[in-house]
């Protein structure tokens, strides 16, 4: 027994020993994570995020260091508070009170205390780093707007929220991701992919080197530089001609569907929405609700089309045989198109019309009769409308474009089902619907898709889809492929001829520029709003649209003014002035230019929120 | 020489070798760094191999002695020892508290492993003597005073921890006779202090005066003549002790000891100060898996998180980058070796080498419990070092004596 002690006690100590092992080494897994958190940090390398240049290869949004204070309280020792605050021109109230939400945060993990520190404050913070123990800095990136235009084409970024943590597992809190515009449609391109390298530390939380040599290290891959098919020169002329007007103008390529410009009006600076003070000035964008800045007039907003779209019912009417170029129909300062139903005409006193006279005289007569024709064709109103409809939306009418923006509008075209639920299956024919053919009735269209329109026009019967990214990566996508109207393409030739003349002698005179042959058709278009529940009628917006020029068109565009009374008034000279800033890269009108640059419409504008009554069409 | 090559313990030298380029191993890995390169005198690990070669030199030369060297001069080298502790008091240097370290132009020294053989030696040869019997209290009396005389220097250096490996001779003395009484009388008092750390004094009073009167009842019973007399005495002098256990603890003790005593008992939770090391070597060892994160791999290691990692907690490396499949060798490697040590002492006719090795293999468990006990958490924080294994020059040097003088006198059991 005596001797037998020591051994059985060293075997106990032996088989205790190998079962605490067991259990700690193997029954526990929590101590591998345990120590990974303790001996391991995981840090995310950001790419740079991608630059966005013009057509012209011109830098429109660059990026800009700022710098964050981070603070490890568990590491933080009694520090000046008074030199910080002196340094950083922060109240040291705010520094106190992010202090503590670190440290209820965490102790050993960093939290940030200030964001976004100037380059200036930042080197003078520097030199006193040593006087801060626990805090550092981390670089981090800005948008920077070099020429501070086209907000409602790039958007914005800001840090993701819950929402965004909970669809995309790619994205940590804290980090940024695209919204609105192209910052958005273009996330994973702009913001790369990010690396993650993985760092030894030691037990007084200082780094010592990479963790395993590296081994798990995942690179970031570069993020990609976007080139644009905006125009910046264009974009920002087109921004300073729709100053204090509202509206927008809509400018393509008509060859490529290439987006040249797409103006809103009004806009915002795209710097107002970076940094610091980005969600105060989000905040008060987004209760604007008078000039609605975040609203993006060419994309959302539906107006009636007005005149331009006679152009559409033209081409129908030829398309269907109903009328050919040399059809006449008299004017007398309108028609009635039903018993006690009289059309308005302003086109003048010129009793019989054809085609040609009747686009740039802009005869309210001859389209109704022509759409007349085709509604009523051998008494089949319900199938004619629903043709109609086809032929309608073949030019990209009534339905999103496709367009590499993550916001729009479908527009409106109505077909016999609508009129069936409105009229009650009875009682509408032709004479009901009439004002579709001078593009007012319930016809909505977005100014993109006027914009295209004269695309179309201009292309003599295709289009492809606008879009604003101009790169190899849209090869064989659905924007290299041609879309074709249902209208054949010499009718388009009769129209075009028309159009000419709108711009030589017609509606649009003022329009004309000296060497470049405009195509043009203005627009009127009546518009109502409810003021206090009661449908009033407001001032006619101001429309126009165009190409140019006319035999190798280069620029198509669509131009909307609301409440600019006539189209000849605002939108014509505006089209002009872009056309011709476009093309000639300097505008010789300057009488033009700076009559549109300096008019304004906040007078109109105010009248429906004065409260009192008023006159319309001024 | 043939025949001796055959008698020689093979296996004991083996592990030896094994556990102790385990060590180099080890030590390499918890200090090191990309700049520093083995071969630098600075370098701890080189260090060790150095001691390591140092001390099969030694060896070399012990095996040859006279048997008979050891049993003559045994008190001299304890004597020697004594002095050698005495003259700290005068020319000692003070090393993380503990001021057992002598330092010859640069080189450190620290007398305290080398008590520990000149005890053994020392023990060996008086209880060897003819007329010495362990059985009568006045012999028991002089090998005590024998143990108490280097511990009490030790503690009064203020190394608490090694003195306590002293207590190893109670193996050596339950084996050679020690009567049952004391057995009981040391567990009581074991488990007596231990309870007065952990209950709160009055409920322990309340319990040992329930035990108390219910032996006495119990003994009434059966024998009518029992007297309560005893009774009252075993009583009062619990509760003296109970008392005087919480005086010491509370006032002889210091804050140090406290807190480790403290921690060990659950009382305190403290993952950053105090506690830090445990935790830390805890959560090194068992991240380690079944298969260990490999030689050099060891992020606690790496990272410095285990303080005193290539000395006290040297285990801790061991189970984070060997893995259970690691310890587990280390574990098995030393119960070999002890065991070994053990039966071979058994065998052997001659009472003082029979004592020496015997005292050799309690000292080995004790260090081994100790050691590898508080880097799981068994244990409260006694920073005595784990035989072979942890860095440290007079520590492995000292080690090594103990195990070639057990092999020399293994070696000559015939003579």
């Amino acid at each position: 027994m005596r001797k037998k002690f020591l051994i059985f006690f060293i075997i106990t100590i032996s088989l205790i020993f190998t079962i605490r092992l067991f259990s700690l080494q193997i029954l526990n897994p929590d101590f591998e994570k345990l120590s990974q958190n303790n001996a391991v940090l995981a840090i995310s390398e950001y790419p740079e995020r991608g630059l966005i240049f013009d057509r012209n290869k011109k830098l429109i949004v660059g990026n800009e260091p700022t710098f964050d204070l981070l603070m490890v309280p568990e590491n933080v020792y009694a520090f000046d508070t008074i030199l910080l605050t002196k340094i950083l021109k922060v109240e040291k109230k705010i520094i106190v009170e992010n202090i503590n939400k670190a440290n209820k945060f965490s102790k050993r993990l960093p939290s940030v205390i200030i964001s976004e520190i100037p380059k200036n404050q930042y080197a003078i913070f520097q030199e006193h780093m040593w006087k801060f123990n626990g805090f550092f800095i981390q670089k981090r990136s800005n948008r920077n707007y070099k020429i501070p235009i086209a907000s409602n084409i790039l958007g914005y970024i800001s840090e993701v929220n819950s929402n965004d943590l909970k669809n995309d597992s790619y994205y940590k809190t804290g980090e940024l991701i695209g919204r609105q515009g192209i910052e958005k449609t273009y996330e994973k391109l702009l913001r790369g992919t990010k690396g993650k390298k993985f760092l030894q530390k030691d037990r007084f939380n200082r780094i010592i080197g990479p963790y395993n040599n590296g081994v798990f290290d995942i690179k970031k891959q570069r993020a990609e530089n976007l080139i644009l098919t905006i125009d910046s020169d264009l974009q920002l002329y087109g921004e300073k001609l729709m100053k204090n007007k509202r509206g927008g103008i809509v400018a393509i390529e008509p060859k490529t569907g290439e987006i040249l410009a797409l103006i809103t009006s009004p806009s915002y600076n795209p710097n107002l929405l970076v940094g610091k003070k980005r969600s105060i000035n989000y905040k008060m964008l987004l209760t604007d609700s008078i000039s609605k800045p975040l609203f993006d007039r060419g994309l959302q907003a539906l107006y009636p089309p007005g005149s331009p779209f006679k152009l559409v019912n033209g081409l129908i009417g030829l398309q269907e045989k109903v009328i050919t170029k040399n059809t006449q129909f008299k004017c007398n300062k309108g028609h009635f198109y039903a018993k006690g139903s009289f059309m308005e005409c302003l086109c003048g006193n010129n009793l019989r019309k054809k085609l040609h006279n009747a686009i740039y005289k802009s005869c309210n007569t001859y389209f109704a009769k022509t759409f007349t024709r085709i509604i009523s064709d051998s008494g089949k109103t319900k199938e004619n409308l629903n043709n109609w409809k086809k032929h309608v939306e073949s030019f990209g009418f009534g339905n999103y474009l496709g367009y590499d923006l993550p916001i729009g509008k479908k527009g409106f075209i109505p077909d016999s089902d609508y009129y069936d639920k409105i009229y009650d299956y009875q009682n509408w024919n032709s004479t009901t619907i009439i004002s579709n053919s001078i593009g007012q009735g319930e016809i909505l269209t977005t100014p993109i898709q006027l914009a295209n329109l004269a695309a179309i026009i201009s292309n003599r019967g295709y289009y492809y889809k606008p879009h604003f990214l101009k790169s190899e990566r849209l090869v064989n996508s659905q924007y290299t492929e041609k879309i074709v109207t249902s209208i054949d393409s010499l009718n388009y030739e009769i129209i075009i001829d028309g159009m000419r003349d709108v711009v030589e002698k017609g509606t649009a005179k003022i329009a004309k520029i000296n060497n470049i042959e405009i195509c043009g058709k203005t627009g009127t278009a009546e518009n109502f709003t409810l003021i206090d529940n009661i449908k009033t009628q407001l001032t006619d917006h101001s429309i126009f649209i165009a190409f140019a020029p006319k035999d190798d068109p280069k620029i198509a565009l669509a131009v909307f003014v609301e409440n600019g009374y006539w189209g000849s008034r605002w939108a014509a000279p505006i089209g002009s002035l872009a056309i011709e800033k476009y093309l000639n890269k300097d505008v010789n009108r300057k009488w033009l230019e700076a009559k549109i640059m300096n008019g304004s419409l906040e007078n109109e504008y105010m009248k429906v929120v004065s409260g009192r009554k008023f006159k319309i069409n001024e | 020489m043939n025949k001796k090559l055959f008698l020689f313990d093979w296996l004991t030298f083996l592990v030896y070798i094994v556990l102790s380029l385990f060590g180099i191993l080890n030590i390499y890995s918890s200090t090191f760094s990309e700049s520093e390169v083995f071969f630098n005198y600075s370098s701890p690990a080189f260090r060790q191999f150095l001691f390591m070669i140092i001390s099969i030199f030694i060896g070399v030369l012990i095996i040859n002695f006279n048997t008979n060297f050891f049993q003559q001069f045994s008190s001299l080298i304890y004597i020697f020892s004594i002095i050698l502790l005495l003259g700290l008091f005068i020319f000692g240097e003070t090393i993380r508290a503990s001021t057992s370290w002598y330092n010859f132009f640069g080189i450190n020294f620290q007398p305290t492993d080398f008590a520990k053989l000149a005890t053994s030696l020392a023990v060996a040869k008086l209880m060897s003597e003819i007329e010495i019997n362990i059985k009568k209290n006045k012999d028991l009396l002089k090998l005590v005073i024998l143990i108490s005389l280097p511990s009490i220097l030790i503690i009064l250096q203020n190394d608490l921890g090694s003195s306590i490996v002293f207590a190893s001779f109670f193996f050596v003395f339950f084996r050679e006779g020690l009567s049952y009484n004391y057995f009981i009388a040391i567990l009581l008092i074991l488990s007596l202090s231990l309870m007065a750390l952990v209950l709160p004094t009055t409920l322990l009073f309340l319990i040992i005066l329930f035990v108390i009167l219910f032996l006495y009842s119990l003994s009434k019973k059966n024998n009518k003549k029992t007297k309560i007399l005893p009774y009252i005495f075993t009583l009062f002098a619990c509760i003296i002790y109970i008392l005087s256990v919480n005086y010491v603890f509370n006032n002889v003790f210091e804050q140090r000891h406290r807190d480790r005593i403290n921690i060990f008992l659950g009382k305190e939770y403290d993952s950053k100060g105090i506690g830090y090391n445990l935790n830390q070597s805890i959560i090194a060892i068992g991240s380690g898996g079944f298969n260990g994160k490999g030689f050099l791999k060891g992020t606690q290691t790496k990272g410095d998180f285990v303080p005193e990692q290539h000395t006290d907690y040297i285990f801790s490396t061991i189970g984070e980058e060997w893995g259970f499949w690691g310890c587990f060798g280390l574990i098995f490697l030393y119960t070999i070796l002890i065991l070994r040590i053990i039966f071979r002492s058994e065998n052997h006719k001659n009472k003082f080498c029979r004592i020496f090795s015997y005292s050799i293999s309690s000292i080995l468990t004790i260090h081994f419990m100790i050691n590898i006990g508080m880097s799981l958490g068994l244990f409260p924080t006694i920073g005595i070092p784990l035989p072979l294994i942890s860095y440290g020059g007079s520590s492995f040097i000292a080690f090594s004596c103990m195990i070639f003088i057990y092999l020399n006198l293994d070696l000559n059991r015939l003579n």
